[in-house]
């Protein structure tokens, strides 16, 4: 038996084979000649015949996607296809060959070469030059014969294995198919740990090993623990089993979030769209702590309308009629470039000009927006669906900039206006910004990156980028603390919206701590909900100061999750 | 040889979907097709049935190109396609 410890991102215990991402594919050495014994006429047939199986490939995957209803994906995909066996690509890795070079090479640098073009006009196209990439990846490793780069294709389920997964594989991957997940890199905020937090997938990163773990091994993966294992026992198969009892078991939330003793926190959702507004709704979500709006936005090379945008936020605000609805202003820059409004060549792009800081390059973006979200808000209130719409800014670093963001909200008539605490100025200065701001709500996937310095797609830092570090706690507790003394009567609501919400044991930490709601995916909103339930508010209390008192993310984690036995009874 | 000036109708330019439609079209044609930029040398123009040569022209919405083709159904090939380059396809 072997095995791998790493950090549980998402909590369940499965069994299953793995199947390995495939290795990135490795560039043909320069001036690869092809063999001695083929003709320039076969090598081009071969290069042919390759681009002609990814095309067929891509396209495959794009009537998949239109028959899913994926109409964005199926574009994307079509396009994809299409550059696969482009007459201007076939006919430049043609000229190689018939220079002596191997087809692989060839079309390498024929690829690349184009790639380079598409760079240079920036914008839209630079992002395109991504897809050219990855079509010469998959044409080189059809032509040796290797699997295709991405998630594999399987017909039974299967725990994924792998060093880390790109956004653009999460947006790929099959929750029917893809019963866990394991990585050697990556943090309790990368990519991985998001998705399979929205999925509910039972989910460990920072492995080293499991990205070497052979195709077909069954393993037990356990996303509370930490820990993969090999050649599984009967105790494996039990946990498991009851795991998969235990977790179908979990009562549906039934819409109030409250302590064992009545204190009332309100749990809320995370939607990055009118669609995932009606899920959330269905899942009993008591209003929506964080409306993403980069939905409106991203791939698109110009900015959206004020009518544009009005017509996608008006059915979110109207899916929560009658209730809570944070919206959040454009975040756009870093891991989120848009070629209309941020700089791709900034050296330190986490530490650039992102979020409200774009108001600084180009203000016209973001004060359209807030134009436009007091116009759906008022639309929706007109047909008698109105929400009880809040805007919030990202990325706010002090009080000056909330001033100027409350400000252009009451120009817009939005009633209720605050701001993301996600800078540790911003934590540091809560008592300022929120005599100002009337909330705030911590975005603790950015806070802890930046309160510890430490990339959350790093696996090496994985213990550091962690919500559970004393700091970043320490942090929450200092943003509670300036809104209770910002205020002389009822102190203004502090909320969560980060990841570290949907933990149900950092939720119970956080409510001692003192925030007054919590917003998640609305996966986590049964979890939550049941073990928030099994403590009072001075128990809860107890468990903060353990955690803001221990020396390390693990030990705080170890120390209140040995205080909720409820935790181990429903088997997360 | 028979040519046609076209103004790109698409919002977005010759971009992703629109280019792809176009391709397509060009494809489908039964003369080789050729596009450039209004202006630009003939020995410059790209063949119009490759997505990735039309999106290295990087023509915007309001741009001249220029298509061109010969031999038999240059004429009605060109026509089918000036069709297409004059759809605003993201309105659809």
């Amino acid at each position: 038996m072997q095995k791998f410890s790493g950090v549980g991102v998402s909590p369940g215990r499965v069994l299953g084979t793995v199947r390995q991402m495939p290795a990135p594919v490795t560039e043909p050495q320069a001036g690869d000649q092809r063999p001695a014994d083929s003709t320039a006429e076969q090598e081009a047939d071969r290069l042919r015949s390759a681009s002609k199986s990814v095309q067929a490939q891509l396209k495959a995957r794009s009537d998949a996607a239109a028959k899913a209803g994926n109409d964005e994906a199926k574009a994307v995909l079509e396009a994809t296809a299409l550059m696969a066996a482009d007459p201007m690509l076939i006919k430049s890795a043609v000229k190689l060959i018939e220079k002596g070079i191997s087809a692989e090479r060839a079309v390498w640098e024929a690829g690349g070469t184009v790639a380079e073009t598409l760079k240079g006009l920036g914008g839209y196209m630079a992002e395109r030059s991504q897809d050219v990439l990855d079509v010469r990846s998959r044409i080189v490793a059809e032509l040796r014969g290797m699997p295709a780069p991405g998630i594999p294709a399987s017909e039974t389920p299967f725990i994924l294995a792998g060093i880390d997964l790109a956004p653009a594989d999460t947006a790929t991957l099959d929750p029917a198919l893809v019963i866990g997940l394991a990585t050697s890199e990556g943090g309790p905020q990368s990519h991985t740990a998001i998705l399979a937090r929205a999925l509910g997938l039972p989910a460990v990163v920072a492995a080293p090993g499991v990205e070497h773990l052979q195709d077909g091994v069954e393993v037990f993966l356990d996303g509370a623990a930490g820990v993969v294992v090999t050649e599984p026992g009967d105790e494996e198969r039990r946990l498991a089993q009851t795991w998969k009892e235990k977790a179908g078991a979990l009562p549906a939330f039934d819409g109030h979030g409250q302590l064992g003793d009545g204190h009332r926190i309100p749990l809320l959702a995370n939607i990055g769209g009118a669609s995932d507004a009606v899920v959330a709704a269905e899942a009993g979500a008591e209003g929506v702590g964080l409306m993403r709006t980069e939905f409106c936005f991203l791939d698109r090379d110009t900015e959206p309308t004020v009518e544009e945008q009005v017509a996608k936020y008006q059915p979110a605000f109207e899916a929560f009629a009658g209730k809570k609805m944070v919206v959040r202003t454009l975040d756009a820059g870093a891991d989120k470039p848009l070629p209309f409004l941020t700089d791709a060549s900034e050296p330190n792009p986490a530490l650039g000009v992102r979020g409200y800081r774009t108001r600084r390059t180009d203000p016209s973006v973001i004060d359209r927006q807030i134009q436009a979200i007091g116009v759906a808000a008022a639309a929706a209130e007109k047909n008698g669906k109105g929400a009880d719409v809040w805007v919030m800014a990202p990325m706010i670093a002090t009080a000056e900039e909330t001033k100027e963001f409350v400000g252009l909200c009451r120009e817009a008539g939005i009633k209720s206006a605050g701001v993301m605490i996600e800078v540790p100025s911003a934590a540091l200065t809560a008592k300022s910004i929120l005599s100002i701001a009337d909330f705030a709500s911590l975005g603790t996937n950015d806070l802890t990156q930046y309160a510890m310095a430490a990339d959350r797609q790093l696996g090496s830092l994985a213990a550091l980028n962690d919500p559970w570090q004393p700091a970043v706690l320490q942090l929450v507790a200092a943003t509670v603390l300036g809104a209770r003394a910002a205020s002389d009567d009822v102190a203004k609501p502090v909320g969560v919206c980060g990841e570290s919400a949907a933990d149900p044991a950092l939720a119970v930490v956080l409510a001692g701590i003192g925030v007054s709601t919590l917003s998640m995916t609305s996966r986590a909103l049964p979890a939550v909900s049941a073990v928030l339930r099994s403590v009072t508010l001075a128990q809860a209390q107890e468990l903060a100061q353990l955690a803001l008192g221990a020396l390390s993310a693990g030990e705080a984690r170890a120390a209140v999750r040995a205080k909720l036995p409820v935790l181990e009874e429903l088997g997360l | 040889m028979p040519e046609r000036k076209v103004t790109v109708a698409s919002r977005v330019g010759l971009h992703a979907r629109p280019a792809a439609i176009f391709a397509e079209a060009a494809a489908e044609q039964p003369v080789e097709v050729t596009i450039a930029m209004d202006g630009a040398p003939e020995d410059e123009a790209m063949d119009a049935s490759s997505i990735l040569s039309l999106m290295s022209l990087g023509a915007s919405h309001g741009d001249v190109v220029v298509l061109r083709a010969d031999g038999a159904g240059a004429d009605q090939a060109l026509d089918a396609l000036v069709k297409v380059l004059e759809t605003d396809h993201d309105a659809e």
